[in-house]
């Protein structure tokens, strides 16, 4: 089936208009990051990495760099852990309300952000998890954990349960038939729930809003601290940065699915 | 089998008690922030014990006059005057001051008290604000879920237009779900052709645009945000480029406008509604369209009859998507839009932040949450139905 050339060439031109204005603000801001001036404006009229030295200095942008890994590594390492677990046993069990339970624990990727967040700030205010890192681990582990689970079933639905049997026969108790079986055949779909939870961490804003003291500032956080009280070309070094990060992330995601696709296919 | 089912829950468990403790019973907790009204009978509790004995007819007995006055004094001497001044003072505005002075002058008040309280403030000697009192004896309250819908109620229990200044919580909602359903109706119409475009490209160009997409879908909403926030600016780079064109006479104020907060909301969602359009779309079976050619359908008609619907889920997927993340948006209304654009996420963070009333955030939560539950069941019922319709 062929469209008529004209609406071809309006379709392809209106994709085009729309990508362009996906992409445009983000290349921008990576232009703009190089300004040599405060001014911003394009083009920006010369080059200049005073803004990066400027991000690297400064106490608040490097406390907040440290803190947005420190949280995501963190969050990744738990959400990871927890989510994968939760989802092989949800593969492995044979009981009624199975889909109540994944309901349940996928919540939080559909509730709005503020709801989580002023749950999450007057019951840790309660215990005091408020202002503390520990405490926005948790609370991004939340947010984070669904994409874990959901990647690791659907990886799940391609892996073959006969293999556990095999291995049961062969004589390996349950807990080393997952780990030496199980894991190594569903890795590509764990490691893309660890990507997608590594992203949520670091680019989750809302939340760490209310739960974080000055102490704790992540990167959002303090990016819009800045721009609320003067606007500077530092902001948009620390964007830039944010950004690569998400160009790794999609790189990495997109890596992890051709080869989940290769392995089907094998 | 019953082993396996041992070690299934045992896998589940602690993923099930984080969800549990950190999210579920918070979220369960601050519903029933909306309707928990306890800081009067915490603070006045022998008040509150003698106005639920009081008939409501006229003014209360001595006791209860000299109740409020010892009560009022201890509670600000605890520290603990500020919360029902707070709780008081949002039932009928000016109650604070009442409330705060009768506390300060505690201590020289003198028996009788039904005549020195109303010496010292004409308020104790009105019926309205002992009946005001005594519905706030807990242990719940309709006054968060009520104002939240801009309806108050009335000492003797009837519900009412809350006053003309202070009604805005409606207004508030329709302009949520307004600007929602304008996001999410542009970003259909853009994403609807986006997604057909790609999902007819050859290889490799069809990688090639998709990676365009996902792109800005993997980046994060505030610096997406943040982008535009600096894009806007009446010296920014925009405002440059239509004056340089000529199609300005003069820098526009683009950033505080409604205008900026629809056109960073539909940068930050138009990933999520082409990405489920173009999955549908590629999954979408070409027999049908040969078959409708075979039998002399034309383009347009092909399309029309046989592509549009079969890609209506994928519609409806990202339609929903766009709208259940816009109406909880905070991030892009608080950074490029001004007081009259904020949406009810906004609200919440300011009741929780800067006025620290917590049933109101509560009860725009609830309300919030309504909103997307019903979104959510909503795409539920028409996607069954349309999968239902299919056979």
């Amino acid at each position: 089936m062929r469209e008529h050339p004209l609406a071809r060439i309006l379709l392809r031109g209106a994709t085009a208009l729309v990508l362009l204005f996906l992409l445009a603000p983000m290349v921008a801001v990576v232009v703009l990051s190089f300004s040599p001036t405060e001014l911003m404006v394009l083009p920006p009229g010369g080059f200049s990495l005073r803004w990066y030295e400027d991000f690297l200095t400064a106490g608040r942008w490097v406390l907040a760099t440290r803190n947005s890994f420190v949280v995501a590594i963190a969050t990744t390492l738990l959400a990871t852990l927890l989510g994968t677990m939760a989802a092989i046993g949800l593969q492995l069990g044979r009981f009624r309300g199975k889909a109540v339970l994944v309901t349940l624990l996928t919540l939080p990727m559909v509730t709005p952000y503020i709801v989580t967040a002023a749950a999450m700030f007057f019951a840790y205010a309660i215990i005091g998890l408020t202002g503390s890192l520990l405490g926005l681990v948790l609370a991004h582990t939340v947010v984070a954990v669904p994409f874990v689970v959901v990647a690791v079933l659907a990886t799940l639905q391609t892996f073959d349960a006969n293999l556990l049997r095999a291995a049961a026969s062969l004589g390996a108790p349950p807990m080393l038939a997952l780990l030496r079986v199980m894991v190594p055949n569903i890795w590509p779909g764990i490691a893309a729930g660890a990507v997608f939870a590594f992203a949520t961490s670091l680019d989750e804003f809302v939340i760490t809003l209310f739960m974080a003291g000055p102490g704790q500032f992540t990167l959002p956080r303090q990016m819009y601290a800045s721009v609320r009280e003067s606007l500077t070309p530092t902001i948009l070094a620390a964007a830039t940065l944010l950004f690569l990060c998400s160009l790794l992330f999609l790189l990495a995601s997109e890596v992890l699915r051709l080869r989940a696709a290769r392995k089907l296919r094998a | 089998m019953r082993r396996t089912n041992w070690l299934a829950a045992l896998l589940i468990a602690p993923l099930l008690l984080l969800i549990l403790g950190s999210f579920l019973v918070p979220v369960g907790l601050t519903l029933f922030r909306a309707v928990q009204d306890r800081e009067v009978a915490q603070a006045l509790p022998e008040t509150s014990a003698i106005l639920a004995a009081w008939d409501g007819q006229g003014l209360p007995p001595e006791a209860a006059f000299a109740a409020v006055a010892r009560e009022l004094g201890a509670a600000l001497e605890a520290r603990r005057i500020g919360d029902v001044a707070q709780r008081m003072n949002f039932a009928r505005t000016g109650m604070r001051s009442t409330l705060l002075r009768t506390a300060r002058a505690a201590e020289r008040l003198r028996a009788p008290y039904a005549a020195s309280l109303v010496a010292l403030d004409a308020r104790w000697g009105q019926a309205e604000t002992w009946l005001l009192l005594r519905s706030a004896g807990g242990p719940v309250t309709s006054l968060y879920l009520l104002r939240a819908m801009d309806f108050t109620q009335t000492p003797d229990g009837g519900v009412v237009q809350a006053p003309t200044d202070e009604r805005l919580y409606r207004t508030l909602f329709l302009r949520t779900f307004g600007i929602s359903l304008l996001v999410t109706a542009i970003c259909v119409l853009l994403a609807y052709p986006v997604a057909y475009t790609i999902a007819r490209l050859r290889a490799p160009w069809s990688s090639i645009a998709l990676t365009l997409v996902l792109i800005p879908f993997w980046s994060s909403v505030l610096v997406r945000t943040t982008a535009w926030f600096v894009l806007l600016q009446r010296e920014g780079p925009v405002n440059g480029a239509l004056l340089g064109m000529g199609l300005l006479e003069a820098p526009a104020q683009v950033i505080g406008t409604r205008i900026a907060v629809v056109l960073a909301l539909v940068h930050v969602l138009l990933p999520f509604a082409i990405l489920p359009m173009h999955s549908v779309m590629t999954r979408l079976d070409a027999t049908y369209l040969r078959a409708a050619a075979s039998l002399g359908a034309n383009g347009m008609q092909r399309f029309l009859r046989v592509w549009l619907p079969l890609s209506l889920p994928g519609v409806l997927a990202g339609g929903a998507m766009v709208f259940l993340l816009a109406v909880g948006m905070y991030t892009a209304p608080a950074l490029v839009g001004g007081d009259r654009d904020q949406m009810v996420a906004w609200f919440i963070a300011n009741f929780l932040n800067r006025d620290v009333n917590w049933g109101m955030a509560a009860a725009l939560s609830a309300y919030l949450l309504a909103m997307t539950g019903a979104i959510v069941a909503l795409a539920r019922i028409l996607t069954g139905g349309m999968v239902g319709a299919r056979g």
